[in-house]
């Protein structure tokens, strides 16, 4: 079948965008070359809503992101996604730094941030205890939030897929042959027909354009990684608001944020790699957030480490190899008709993509797509049982009505047998122990999945009718029980 | 809501012990209550299948599960009621316990006293900070031994095994008599911390070298783990430049501490000890909120399972006397303390008021490995026991029994320390 529009990329772009056309009487596709949506910089970064003064007035970028944070509250209500608007506060050390909020201010009220102010030490200190003392003043954004990237994204995916929208993971593309005034995506195995394209791949969004080719796409990406520690639920009170220093020209610097689930978040680093999915970690990467932490939050405790992990961000250079200056490139192919780019999409990539998505439905109706909304549309994703939150009489109602939810599989997080099979036989449901993970949380916890990763294989195994043998911790030759059977 | 005499958490070893004891000292079965959050009763026990446990309670060595085996008989010959796959969410202060079981469903039920036996988990990979990618292929040694012996999978094939702790002894045997290749341990510090006769049979026995001094600094691999790179530390255990050596493995164990389990008793406002990880208690094994009992590898990580049996048994019997008599009018606690050397004693402080007889015994710990040392306990500065010990280490727990002298000078005393002379 030919579709009408093939997404290629289920990062937070892709997903948001797939969201939007939902609505419409289209036939969608998304193509994936992970095995699970969200696999990208979406699954690991910073996990902030930024507010939108970083951006330089007139710029994609400042527009999208302001206005994807004001969408955020609905958009995570209608997923049932949690979403706190905890504020930023960006934190001065000295008098040239002032100066430097002072920019900042102007240009996010320019912007149209709402709320913006700045703070003296005495009200940072108040609504900030743990703030270094020589932090003598801060940019107070309070419409900032946090909210956790992989699961917006596997909502939004989620959301897509019960509206009729497909999503083949697994799915790398290594060709693009244009004919007929149609696009056949190939990824050597299997070819898939669609009258439009989008591009959102991430870190291979230059590669993308140019399979299409696109000849007049100058844009070079490349892949800098950024380093992250997540601490215990104990330092989680550490940080009330997302935390930065003043930015350099690396960007914003290292954070210290709260995260939606509790625990608390330090990162990240920048730097330029050579493999774009090289996410290994790094002595002097890891060394670099502790510190960075340390200047914002002397007394956090970097001991109370539950996992180290980095992310790649697409990042766009110009032609004059400056990293700076560069905004989001969501454009229309110049060159190729019916091609739409929506590359380079680092920071604030995630609060940016509720508006992203729209605008680029608003840029495919320009090119020609014709949208009639669906009368069958569903708004929101399938039920999420969230065990943990639930109160005495939702616990024992819930359990009564499927005693799986009586079976608590992840002690740290409180997470039951009755989540693990719902995940797994959900919509684009879980097939390997990361994305039980990513959907429940089992494993998340201070154990490091050491009690439950054997009792979650055997579920696994069980639902999907596969040997535990088969069973993998994120796909591919990740199987776990590498020695097979005794 | 229904009530309960004695609510026992856990069911492994210390929670088996605690509930004979109670059962002996007079509560009847049906008033006690075992919550265990796995399948059966026996806790860790059951995934170790190795010999060596019960020489001191039972005068042989019995492997894990028959160890377990004789409590778990004798519960069920005593009537005393438990509850698997139960686990418990929340302990208040006025002892109510929730927990929720797939056939109980969600569950508040009040006790009349609660013995805290939660057992202990391992250290992480995460806590260590080891650089690298992350894939599969890195286990606690505990999850790969259940993968062994309950599962009846092997993890993997070639096998680097951080830690040599006991249960990381333990796994580098058991991997390679099923068939894995054990290529070597490596431990941070200069010394195991697991004990002399584990090494001798797991290691040795089998010619596994041991690397002391020696670290994983990274890890290799995208999808399965492909090889790690080990260095030699310094006396800081800080990674020597140039000593790198990359090691091509499938698997890498680690078996680097085990941490008291303690979110419940932590969530529950009850007092925590910042170098054991467990609970305070004075000598009756009660923690800081009255009628909570603790024991086992939640209050501190024992060596040998013989020890917990006994530290439960303990906790049991003045779970039951504290329902039978109450609390008991607060009277001077004493606080302990390590000095010297000494790393921790539990209890953390005794009841001046409380028993106190020739069977009341200090755990400690020492800081090093020692020869030829004086174990001294004192009372207000005043030395009133004094030991010969030819050799003292880490990964051996210690004892002093209190005699008359010192027992009388705890009743009349303020403060009460362990150090090495």
């Amino acid at each position: 079948m030919k579709y009408d529009v093939c997404i290629i990329g289920a990062g937070i772009t892709g997903a948001m965008t797939a969201r939007k056309l939902a609505k419409y009487a289209l036939s969608v596709v998304v193509l994936e070359a992970a095995e699970d949506v969200a696999m990208g910089a979406t699954k690991a970064n910073s996990a902030i809503v930024h507010a939108g003064f970083d951006a330089e007035c007139g710029t994609l970028k400042a527009r999208l992101n302001v206005m994807g944070c004001a969408m955020m509250p609905a958009e995570t209500a209608e997923l049932d996604v949690p979403f706190d608007r905890c504020g930023s506060l960006v934190c001065a050390y000295s008098e040239a730094e002032m100066a430097h909020l002072e920019q900042l201010l102007a240009r996010g009220r320019e912007n149209g941030v709402p709320d913006l102010r700045i703070i003296g030490q005495k009200e940072l200190r108040e609504i900030e205890p743990h703030i270094s003392d020589d932090a003598i003043a801060a940019l107070y954004a309070p419409s900032a939030g946090i909210v956790c990237p992989y699961e917006l994204c596997i909502a939004a995916c989620e959301h897509a897929s019960i509206n009729g929208v497909e999503f083949r993971t697994g799915f790398r593309v290594s060709e693009i042959v244009r004919r007929d005034g149609s696009f056949l995506v190939s990824d050597g195995r299997d070819t898939v027909e669609c009258e439009y394209l989008v591009n959102a791949a991430g870190v291979y969004s230059d590669t993308i354009a140019r399979l299409a080719g696109d000849t007049d796409f100058d844009m070079r990406i490349i892949a800098r990684r950024g380093e992250y520690m997540l601490l215990d639920r104990s330092e989680g009170g550490m940080a009330k608001h997302v935390l930065f220093s003043c930015p350099s020209a690396n960007g914003k610097g290292i954070l210290v944020s709260p995260t939606v689930d509790g625990n608390l978040i330090l990162g990240p680093t920048a730097k330029a790699v050579d493999d774009r999915e090289d996410t290994a970690t790094t002595d002097a990467g890891l060394w670099e957030v502790q510190c960075g932490a340390r200047h914002l939050v002397p007394n956090v405790n970097t001991r109370a480490v539950i996992t180290q992990f980095s992310g790649n961000r697409p990042t766009p250079v110009g032609a004059d190899g400056d990293i700076t200056k560069s905004d989001f490139c969501i454009r229309p192919s110049a060159c190729v008709p019916r091609l739409l780019h929506l590359a380079g999409i680092e920071s604030p990539g995630l609060a940016s993509s509720p508006a992203v998505g729209e605008y680029a439905v608003e840029l495919l109706w320009g090119m020609g797509l014709s949208l009639t909304e669906k009368e069958t549309y569903l708004p929101g994703r399938p039920e999420k049982i969230r065990f943990r939150e639930l109160d005495d009489a939702q616990r024992a109602a819930l359990i009564a009505r499927n005693p799986l939810y009586g079976k608590i599989i992840c002690r740290c997080e409180t997470v039951t047998e009755g989540e693990i099979v719902d995940a797994i036989r959900r919509p684009l449901g879980a097939r390997d122990l990361d994305m039980v993970k990513r959907r429940t949380r089992a494993g998340m916890g201070r154990c490091g999945a050491g009690f439950c990763s054997p009792r979650t294989v055997e579920i696994l195994a069980r639902e999907l009718g596969v040997p535990m043998t088969e069973i993998t911790k994120c796909g591919g030759g990740s199987v776990i029980l590498n020695g097979g059977e005794k | 809501m229904d009530f309960k005499k004695i609510i026992i958490v856990g069911g492994g070893p210390a929670g088996l012990a605690a509930a004979i004891e109670a059962n002996r000292c007079g509560i009847a079965p049906k008033d006690i209550l075992i919550l265990e959050r796995d399948r059966e009763l026996g806790g860790i026990l059951n995934q170790c299948i190795h010999a060596g446990f019960g020489l001191h309670m039972f005068g042989e060595e019995l492997t894990g599960p028959e160890y377990a085996g004789r409590f778990i008989d004798e519960v069920r010959a005593r009537g005393i009621g438990y509850l698997c796959d139960a686990m418990v969410l929340s302990i208040s202060a006025e002892r109510e316990v929730a927990f929720v079981s797939p056939t109980e469903g969600f569950c508040r039920v009040k006790a009349g006293a609660i013995v805290l036996a939660m057992g202990c988990r391992e250290r992480t990979r995460g806590a260590l900070n080891i650089a690298g990618s992350r894939p599969a292929g890195i286990y606690s040694a505990g999850t790969a031994q259940r993968y062994v012996n309950i599962n009846g999978y092997l993890p993997g094939k070639r096998v680097v095994i951080l830690g040599s702790g006991d249960i990381g002894l333990i796994m580098a045997r058991r991997m390679t008599l099923e068939g894995a290749k054990v290529l070597r341990v490596c431990e941070l510090m200069p010394y195991s911390g697991g004990l002399p006769r584990n090494i001798a049979q797991c290691l040795d026995d089998f010619d596994i070298p041991l690397y002391l001094s020696h670290t994983v600094t990274g890890i290799h691999g995208k999808e399965r783990l492909e090889g790690v790179t080990v260095a030699k530390v310094d006396d800081d255990r800080r990674p020597i430049p140039g000593t790198e050596e990359y090691i091509e493995c499938d698997t890498l164990l680690l078996s680097v501490g085990l941490l008291p389990e303690n979110e419940l008793t932590k969530e529950a406002g009850i007092v925590l000890d910042r170098i054991t990880g467990g609970a305070q208690v004075d000598q009756s094994m009660q923690t800081s909120m009255p009628g909570v009992f603790a024991c086992g590898n939640v209050l501190h990580v024992h060596d040998l399972v013989d020890f917990v049996t006994k530290e439960a048994y303990r906790a049991g019997a003045s779970a039951a006397r504290f329902t039978a008599e109450g609390a008991a009018p607060a009277g001077k606690m004493l606080p302990t303390a390590g000095k010297s050397g000494v790393r921790y004693v539990m209890p953390q402080k005794l009841d001046a008021n409380g028993t106190l007889d020739t069977d009341t015994a200090l755990f400690f710990r020492v800081d090093n490995i020692y020869r030829d040392k004086y174990v001294v306990l004192s009372v207000d500065g005043v030395e009133v026991i004094r030991t010969k010990k030819r050799f003292l280490e880490p990964g051996q727990m210690e004892t002093v029994k209190l005699n008359d002298t010192a027992i009388a000078a705890i009743r009349a005393g303020s403060a009460v320390t362990v150090s090495l002379e």
